[in-house]
């Protein structure tokens, strides 16, 4: 097969996650054809990009599939509690202002059992990157369905369909008070590093929403032939870019999730505010 | 084309990491690899065109591309 020459000169040593990963870890323990693990690698590529000391990021995880991650990766890393990872993560942030948190977490880990904490640390602003692994069921326990599994879809406790209506994570966040919101996916890997590192770069709650498949529970009980499949059917053919958004027709966009940065916005951040107000207290205190 | 152009490039498998979920063959665009079975194997080395997909979306670090 031919290939145009222009595009043999883009050319890129691969990279090297081993820096960034504990020797002896792996294999993981995710199933064959998880997504997780192409969202952990898109994680640590837009760390990389940061470029700051491996000693400087601490990375926080409830339970669940998703919140494995700690244990894979070379940073500060904390397993905590079901749900609240967030609140853990806000002690780390409020004690070590200057150091990047990154919370990763399920959808039943951060919507159902840590909803509360989900929707207090929007409000509050605190610089924390939350990444929301969506794979719309609970892996670890036996694919029950989690908050956002879609309507008439069967896990293992709605064998029948589920009946209950998805929660859309980014909207929630953005009602929460989130500064950044968006959606990637696993397929669109590229696109997903750079909205990771957006969210990363971004000063406030960053909440990145990933959908990401889970065939060995939500494929295997919804008819999806292998996880490829998964993949294009959920992440590809379900999602639309907001850059084209505007640009198709209405029948393409209906019942397919917004993929990209959907809200990005500045208001003053939590430690900031805590800062001035210990200041403005000694000051006032010392005269 | 030139010499710089034949160049193969050498494509990386970790058996012990590889879990068979065969993403990497479904998506390589020229059909360069094969799954031997429940680990990957690459079967036409000279169609690669070093893209980076397999990388990109083998969720087990278990393959890379280097020129």
């Amino acid at each position: 097969m031919s290939v145009p020459a222009e595009k043999k000169e883009k050319i890129s040593v691969p990279f090297d996650y081993n820096k960034y990963l504990r020797p002896g870890k792996l294999p993981h323990i995710w199933c064959p054809g998880c997504g997780h693990g192409i969202v952990l690698k898109a994680m640590l590529r837009a760390i990389d990009k940061l470029g700051i000391d491996k000693d400087n990021v601490c990375v926080v995880s409830g339970i669940g599939c998703s919140s494995r991650t700690p244990g894979y990766v070379d940073f500060n890393t904390l397993h905590t509690l079901h749900g609240r990872a967030l609140s853990f993560a806000t002690g780390i942030k409020l004690a070590r202002p200057d150091m990047k948190v990154i919370v990763v977490t399920g959808d039943g880990d951060a919507l159902a059992i840590g909803g509360n904490h989900f929707i207090h640390t929007c409000r509050r602003n605190i610089d924390i990157t939350a990444l929301v692994f969506t794979n719309a069921i609970y892996g670890m326990t036996g694919g029950q369905y989690s908050p956002t599994t879609p309507l008439e879809s069967i896990a293992t406790t709605s064998r029948y369909g589920n009946i209950e209506p998805p929660f859309d994570t980014c909207e929630m966040a953005k009602a929460a008070g989130a500064t950044f919101v968006a959606r990637g996916t696993a397929y669109h890997t590229l696109e997903l590093e750079k909205t990771i590192y957006e969210a990363l770069m971004h000063k406030g709650t960053s909440v990145v929403d990933i959908i990401d498949a889970c065939p060995t529970y939500f494929g295997r009980m919804n008819k999806y032939k292998s996880a490829t499949h998964m993949m294009e059917a959920m992440e590809k053919d379900g999602t639309v870019s907001v850059k084209q958004v505007d640009k198709l027709p209405p029948e393409k966009v209906a019942g397919k999730m917004l993929r990209g940065v959907l809200h990005k916005i500045d208001r003053p951040e939590y430690c900031e505010q805590y800062a001035l107000l210990v200041q403005e207290k000694a000051q006032a205190k010392s005269k | 084309m030139g010499d710089a152009a034949k160049k193969l490039p050498r494509i990386e498998i970790n058996p012990k990491l590889c879990k068979g979920c065969s993403i990497c063959v479904d998506f390589c665009p020229t059909n360069v690899l094969e799954m031997r079975g429940t680990c990957v194997a690459v079967k036409d080395l000279a169609a690669c065109t070093r893209c980076q997909l397999c990388d990109l979306r083998c969720p087990d670090f278990a393959i890379q591309v280097f020129d």
